[in-house]
């Protein structure tokens, strides 16, 4: 069967829409996954008042869209793998060009550009309708946990004392 | 023309209570003197990773973004609520499940550009759990 909905690879898209509903922070913004192919990832989050910027202009919030961008690259990172890792965001970059159009919902389509055994690095555009009149872009890296990830529950309680620098 | 009177917590409160997704995080403020702390409350909607559990990137990078603007607010004296020209986040170490801080510094509030620098923290000021730079474009205020 060809429906890509039944690939249970991290490439698939029910891996996508899974990782998505699993993670409480998206589904309170709304995201839904509309695509996944190798190493590419396309969500969007579908404009409501309470993710406005600013009261009365109806402009979706520029942390709406940094949360949307990191989340949807890395579901983008997580796509490019063939076996399924965890993966934890290092560095990201957002260039802001335009406000979104008022009451607009907004896109994200990430790209894993390049994987390595231990870092993914992924580029991403955030449009409403057409990807060359962007609202923004980023630039982010991501780090895999390899065949060792951080254990359930290993957040509960806080962290090891530091080694200071 | 005098100086304009400095921003007051009350000042801030409103520009916090413009932006619905900062009310959407519960974002909560304080200021002491010209140094403001927000607090992004913990709850169940800003996790990313439910086995660790973790909180989800992309709301410490809103907390910090919304640290800014409301320094520039204080910086500049006025609630003209600056654009975001871009970001850039460094993740220091996992987010864990309690509330997180963060604080910001406005390193230069040029006539059209202010660069800011951010930390957020949960247990340790000094232990931050990531760090933020922007730039921002300031909008005019009142003349």
């Amino acid at each position: 069967m060809s429906d890509a909905q039944e690939d249970p690879r991290p490439s698939g898209l029910s891996f996508a829409r899974q990782m998505t509903a699993a993670t409480p922070h998206a589904r309170a913004l709304g995201l839904e996954i509309l695509s996944v192919e190798r190493a590419r990832a396309i969500g969007r989050i579908p404009f409501r008042d309470e993710l406005a910027g600013d009261s009365g202009t109806g402009v979706i919030a520029g942390g709406v869209l940094t949360a949307m961008l990191d989340h949807v690259c890395g579901v983008a990172a997580c796509s490019a793998l063939e076996v399924l890792q965890v993966v934890a965001t290092l560095d990201l970059r957002i260039d802001y060009m335009r406000p979104a159009a008022p009451g607009a919902s907004v896109i994200a389509d990430a790209q894993c550009y390049k994987l390595t055994r231990t870092i993914a690095f992924v580029r991403a555009l955030a449009y409403e309708e057409r990807a060359d009149d962007p609202v923004a872009a980023a630039a982010a890296t991501f780090i895999l946990s390899g065949d060792t990830p951080r254990p359930t529950g290993a957040n509960l309680g806080p962290p090891p004392a530091r080694r200071r620098p | 023309m005098s100086e304009p009177a400095p921003f007051t917590e009350a000042d801030l409160h409103a520009v916090l209570n413009r932006i619905p997704y900062a009310r959407f995080l519960e974002v909560r403020l304080e200021l002491r003197g010209d140094e403001l702390t927000l607090t992004l409350p913990f709850k169940t909607e800003v996790i990313g990773d439910f086995a660790l559990p973790a909180l989800h990137g992309g709301a410490v990078g809103a907390l910090m973004e919304l640290t800014a603007v409301a320094q520039i607010a204080v910086a500049q004296r006025h609630a003209g609520l600056p654009k975001t020209i871009d970001i850039g986040v460094d993740y220091l170490r996992s987010g864990r499940p309690v509330d997180t801080y963060a604080r910001a510094h406005v390193t230069k509030l040029g006539r059209r550009i202010a660069n800011v620098r951010v930390e957020a923290w949960q247990f340790e000021r000094g232990d931050p759990v990531a760090a933020m730079h922007g730039h921002f474009l300031l909008q005019p205020g009142p003349s």
